[in-house]
């Protein structure tokens, strides 16, 4: 009935379409489990459920809070309202310093306690990241 | 002061010469002469020399440190060294607007040159385009960013540069990066003026493959460039984070990589028009969309200047208008050429070059969404989320393995219609392949299965390459030399990803840290006074199983304006591995943050970024296409 072209042209636009539906598909199910998602230590504290994700917490380092042994980093972030205690194993950036902003990736132990994995470095002394603006509301 | 007083009226004399370059160049499109109007090329040389005049002025602005300058304000100080007074003006938002400018109109003079066999209404009609494109960074720049503001009392001191632009890679890394922008627009233009003119054709395809192989040669370069600065700068140990900023780098490579191979198509068997343009218009576009998130603030890095909305939303209109302009352009001029379209066999060269566009695109889509998505969930949602390096490597690594195949076979193809050839030896390589990277693998990690498959196909092309390489007689040497760079970068990655070990820990001044491999021994530290730094240098010894001991000296500065702290670190490089060895400060505490790591292949991922692009250079001075 139709021309061996057309019936080419058929099976190959299926071909594509199906592609890319598949493409899309497995990009968007894989974004599905690698985004991390960022909080303030107040919405930590408002959680019903815990998260088992990893995620990012936003705030300044309270001041005094820092102790350092040779294996790991104890400090607490605020956004002064609520705080946060968090575990830290790992480089830490150079700007890291009390009554600084900071950015720490990891995984929450409960609501009182956060195991990082990771300290986003920043390059700027007044720079801070707007997430944390956010997270201390534009103090 | 009266630097800049001349810096600012020659780019007021550079705008209102593009108008005029404009009105003459249409007056001259209905002329009957067969070569452009003398006044034309005249103009455009003119307008590069006010854009010049204005540029230079800025540097000089900065050598004098002549503070009466906003921007030298905002961006120098008066004990930085010279070296980084200079660099200084193109490392800042206003200072880097106008370097965009100086190469835009840089390449359209060129190219006025260098075409004068093309044909006339062609040429002018690529002027005219590219005139629109300069307007409006012209407008932008006096508009939005003016490099030339002026500022009363003049203060004693400026706020100086940030630390960590003050680098050697990074003071050349913006100018080579922007080549390659920059470079693509003359390939946006002259490929709208060519569909107007009915122009894609051979002749065309020949010419314009210059203008992508210089842009992808200074894009690959400048990303290169960057990449280094990363890895020795940041401090942290890696070269390549999937950070937005680096994606967006990355974007306008992958289609320029994939227009690359399309023009050859297109210069050979007149195929893939439409394709073509439309990989043009992309590679611009995702240039400026570079540039727009950059600058706007949206990307927060060390790339982000500044946080004015109304530059963001001047080059968002700005963007718009060009894509609107381009795609009417397209929709109402092109006609396909039906003439050969569908004269091939599936397999053919061809065919593989499609093959490799639609993985070029994958690539594309893949670091766009990972780009682009946490953006667009802010602005809905006003959720903050980030996208992390697992999700572009699950996502690229399976279609790599694949790629690579593609890649070690389509070379050999003929056009129009082929069969493989030496079946045995592809076999022979292939299972070699499989078993090397079997054998190596084995001993080195885990996950058995997934890393054999990747090396071995890297290994496929590896030395399906080099044996290409040692016995072809230079018929195609520049893309053998292009493709076993890449199988070499490949490679350099994959092991270097594999074999890399890092140690962090907390250690005071005169310990001791031991682990599985050896010792890490802090001896002393010293202090040293620079112009604009002070720094702290610290001693360690590294001895390793074998009781030989290296030493390594990592280095804290604090620069004194602005106040910054930055972290040197010592790398100490061999053919087969970096020792890298980084420290940083935790204030007020006497530990030091200590992070020692094993790369592997570190120098190899740099000289095949670099054969890779030698190969584009070979390609580039070939003389005539070989059969």
């Amino acid at each position: 009935m139709y021309g061996k072209k057309v019936k080419l042209r058929f099976i190959f636009l299926v071909l594509i379409l199906v592609s890319v539906i598949l493409t899309v598909f497995l990009v968007l199910q894989t974004l599905k489990e690698n985004v991390v998602y960022f909080q303030s230590p107040s919405e930590i504290k408002s959680l019903i459920e815990l998260d088992k994700k990893k995620i990012r917490i936003g705030g300044m380092v309270k001041e005094k809070s820092v102790f350092i042994n040779s294996n790991e980093i104890n400090f607490i972030i605020t956004d002064y309202k609520n705080d946060i205690n968090v575990t830290y194993s790992g480089a830490v950036p150079n700007l890291f310093a009390e009554g600084k902003g900071i950015v720490a990736e990891g995984f929450l132990k409960d609501k009182n306690y956060f195991s990082a994995t990771k300290i986003l470095a920043k390059h700027d002394e007044n720079y801070m990241p707007p997430e944390v603006k956010e997270a201390i509301g534009d103090k | 002061m009266l630097a800049s007083q001349i810096g600012y009226y020659s780019l007021i004399l550079g705008l209102l010469l593009s108008v005029l370059l404009c009105s003459v160049s249409i007056k001259d499109l209905n002329s009957s002469s067969r070569q452009i109007n003398q006044n034309v090329l005249f103009l455009s040389f003119l307008q590069l020399v006010f854009v010049i005049v204005s540029f230079s002025s800025l540097i000089l602005s900065f050598i004098n440190s002549d503070f009466s300058n906003e921007t030298v304000f905002n961006n120098s100080h008066t004990t930085k060294p010279l070296f980084y007074k200079i660099s200084g003006t193109w490392g800042n938002h206003e200072g880097s607007l106008l370097l965009w400018l100086l190469v835009l109109t840089l390449f359209i003079f060129i190219f006025l040159i260098k075409s004068r066999t093309q044909p006339k209404k062609y040429r002018i009609l690529t002027l005219l385009f590219q005139q629109i494109i300069i307007i409006g960074f012209f407008s932008f720049i006096l508009m939005t960013s003016n490099p030339f503001n002026y500022l009363f009392p003049i203060p004693l001191e400026g706020l100086g540069l940030n630390p960590i632009l003050q680098d050697p890679a990074l003071a050349i890394h913006p100018p080579i990066l922007y080549l390659g922008y920059v470079g693509t627009s003359i390939i946006f233009s002259a490929s709208l003026a060519a569909v107007t003119q009915d122009y894609i054709s051979k002749e065309w395809g020949q010419h314009i493959k210059k203008w992508v192989l210089v842009s992808w040669i200074f894009l690959s370069i400048g990303i290169m460039l960057g990449s280094i600065w990363a890895y020795y700068e940041l401090g942290w140990g890696g070269f390549w984070f999937w950070d937005p900023v680096e994606n967006i780098s990355l974007m306008p490579w992958l289609t320029l990589t994939a227009l690359l191979h399309c023009i050859i198509v297109l210069e050979r068997r007149v195929m893939l028009t439409s394709w073509v343009v439309i990989l043009s218009i992309t590679t611009f576009t995702l240039s400026m969309c570079g540039t727009f998130l950059v600058r706007s603030g949206i990307l927060n890095s060390v790339h982000t200047f500044a946080n004015d909305p109304a530059r963001g939303i001047f080059i968002l209109i700005f963007l718009f208008i060009l894509i609107v302009l381009s795609l009417g352009i397209f929709f109402l001029f092109h006609k396909e050429n039906n003439k050969n379209s569908n004269n091939y066999f599936w397999l053919s060269k061809e065919t593989s070059i499609l093959i490799n566009n639609w993985f070029m695109m994958y690539f594309l889509s893949v670091v766009l969404i990972g780009t682009v998505y946490p953006i667009f969930l802010d602005v809905i949602s006003s959720e903050k989320i980030s996208v992390g390096p697992p999700f572009y490597q699950k996502l690229m690594a399976p279609f790599l393995i694949i790629f690579l195949i593609f890649m070690s076979l389509g070379p050999r193809l003929k056009w129009i219609k082929s069969k493989i050839e030496n079946k045995n030896s592809i076999i022979i390589t292939f299972i070699i392949s499989v078993m090397l990277a079997f054998f190596i693998i084995r001993y080195l990690t885990t996950d058995l299965l997934f890393h054999t498959v990747l090396v071995s196909a890297a290994f496929f092309l590896f030395f399906t390459t080099l044996k290409e390489l040692l016995t072809s007689k230079f018929n195609n040497i520049s893309q053998t030399v292009a493709h076993f760079g890449f199988s070499l970068l490949i490679l350099s990655i994959l092991f270097n990803s594999i074999l890399s070990s890092e140690i962090i820990t907390n250690i005071k001044v005169g310990e001791k840290y031991s682990y599985s491999k050896g010792e890490i021994f802090f001896k002393r530290i010293e202090e040293k006074k620079e112009s604009n730094f002070n720094s702290i240098i610290a001693y360690f010894e590294i001895k390793n199983k074998n009781r030989k001991i290296i030493e390594l000296k990592p280095e804290i500065r604090i620069y004194n304006q602005p106040v910054i702290i930055t972290s040197e670190a010592d790398i100490k490089t061999t053919l087969l591995q970096d020792k890298f060895l980084v420290m940083s400060l935790v204030k007020g505490n006497e530990y030091f943050n200590i992070r020692y790591q094993v790369k592997p292949f570190m120098i190899w991922i740099w000289i095949s970024v670099l054969l890779l692009s030698l190969g584009g250079l070979m390609s580039l001075f070939k003389r005539s296409y070989e059969k």
